[in-house]
């Protein structure tokens, strides 16, 4: 009797760790999902600005040409650890080696080209929902970037978040593909396109929407601000019922940092900005529409 | 006479470091950048056409400008790190060396447009844009938005 219990036991504590290793398992993308190329530089270099890729993987405070040297930025301090942006020049210590496989699994699924989850302080949780030819198309443009030397130094993160695997659990959790926000029929096709640039590339909800005690979005509260996760100060809520300003207010501010009252953007909004500053005019009112367009109480 | 005299110069005496200690450093600093907020509303308005251009108006803002940076660095002691909600970052304080950069800058570029002759809308915002490129460079890392 002891024995067949300590069999049945061992027989259950094997099937929680199998089930375990399949469910923290980086799953990527399937053949016919993947992105294929090739890829278009110039129209990448819209995506590019759109996803900010800049603000993290340019050196701190870089202005002008030098935003194009991605060798990597300042560390991001959370709650959860110091992160280091990475080096993602086309440069040997980046992403020379990589292939357009290696480079879509690395943005819509959080995997990197040896098979390890990334910490999803790089927004792949908002690029999932990218399109494929988006992807190809930065991929392109980052190529055509001047390569730059060296590499970031380690993250440092406490436990448990400082076991990679356990990140496939969080992503079972809040990787998804779908659209976050269920928009009205009514709603223009600007505000279908804002949508993809908010909830996709943009990344808005990464710092808009406030996170859960294990740095999951909390999707109840879309956009509706919250605590910075730099532990300085507020993020403010851009939905319809925590900002009153109109349509036209929002794409100017993200053209010029200036709000209706001549305020102006701060904090890490400055860099925000200064990417936003590069889209057309209809990318901004697309941003605009959708956010004015976003269901009450979301 | 005399009592009257004495009662005032009392009342003075208790009232005057209660006013003083309301109208601190964090308040006066505050009250600058709203200056500043109201002038460049002012100033916007008018290079967006919503009012029309007005060459002395123009002027006096740069003119006022140049005053406020002049007048704003004075206003961080080191008692004034917190307190009456206010939204300067430590940074402030812990990085006192790009402080001084960035108001340096400020002044510099505020008395620069103060100098410049404005004639049309043209060049007002050639003026205006120089002043306010500071706004977001200085509020990127010096000040906390709390609202």
């Amino acid at each position: 009797m002891r024995r067949r219990l300590t069999s049945l036991t061992s027989l259950v504590v094997l099937g929680a760790v199998m089930a375990g290793w399949l469910l923290t398992a980086p799953q990527p993308l399937s053949a016919d999902a993947v992105a294929t190329g090739p890829g278009d530089a110039g129209r990448g270099a819209r995506i590019f600005h759109a996803g900010g890729c800049a603000s993290c993987h340019a050196a701190k405070g870089a202005k002008g040409d030098a935003r194009r040297l991605l060798g990597g930025g300042a560390a991001l301090v959370t709650p959860f650890g110091t992160f280091q942006p990475p080096n993602i020049s086309p440069g040997r210590d980046g992403i020379a080696g990589w292939s357009l496989a290696d480079f879509d699994n690395a943005m819509r699924r959080g995997i990197s080209p040896d098979g390890r989850h990334y910490y999803p302080a790089f927004p792949y949780t908002s690029y999932a929902r990218m399109t494929g030819g988006d992807v190809a198309d930065l991929f392109a443009y980052l190529k055509s970037l001047p390569a730059v030397a060296g590499t970031a130094p380690e993250n440092s993160i406490g436990f448990p978040f400082n076991i990679r695997r356990g990140i496939g659990l969080w992503k079972q959790l809040y990787l998804s593909d779908k659209p976050v926000v269920q928009l009205p029929a009514t709603a223009p096709a600007a505000a279908r396109a804002g949508q993809y640039l908010v909830e996709g590339p943009g990344h808005c909800g990464e710092c808009h929407t406030p996170r859960d005690r294990i740095g999951g979005p909390n999707p109840d509260r879309w956009l509706a601000g919250g605590p910075d996760a730099e532990g300085k100060g507020k993020v403010p809520g851009i939905t319809p019922t925590a900002l009153k300003w109109s349509a036209a207010d929002i794409a100017e501010y993200l053209k010029t940092g200036f709000t209706p009252d001549y305020d102006s953007v701060g904090g890490s909004m400055v860099e925000v900005q200064a990417n936003m500053a590069e889209l057309p005019d209809a990318d901004r009112a697309a941003i605009a529409a959708y956010l004015k367009a976003l269901p009450a109480g979301k | 006479m005399l009592r009257t005299a004495l009662a005032a110069v009392l009342a003075a005496a208790v009232i005057l470091p209660a006013t003083m200690a309301t109208a601190g450093p964090i308040e006066d600093r505050k009250a600058i950048m709203k200056g500043n907020g109201r002038d460049t509303k002012m100033g916007g308005d008018m290079l967006k056409g919503v009012t029309p251009f007005d060459a002395a108006a123009a002027t006096r803002i740069l003119a006022n400008y140049a005053a406020a940076a002049k007048a704003f660095p004075a206003h961080f002691p080191a008692n004034s790190k917190t307190g009456g909600e206010t939204e300067a970052s430590s940074a402030i304080w812990t990085m006192a060396a790009d402080w001084k950069i960035a108001t340096d800058k400020f002044q510099k570029d505020t008395a620069a447009a103060a100098a410049m002759t404005v004639t049309d809308a043209a060049s007002f915002g050639k003026a205006f844009g120089m002043v306010t490129a500071n706004c977001k460079s200085c509020h990127e890392g010096f000040r906390i938005k709390k609202g």
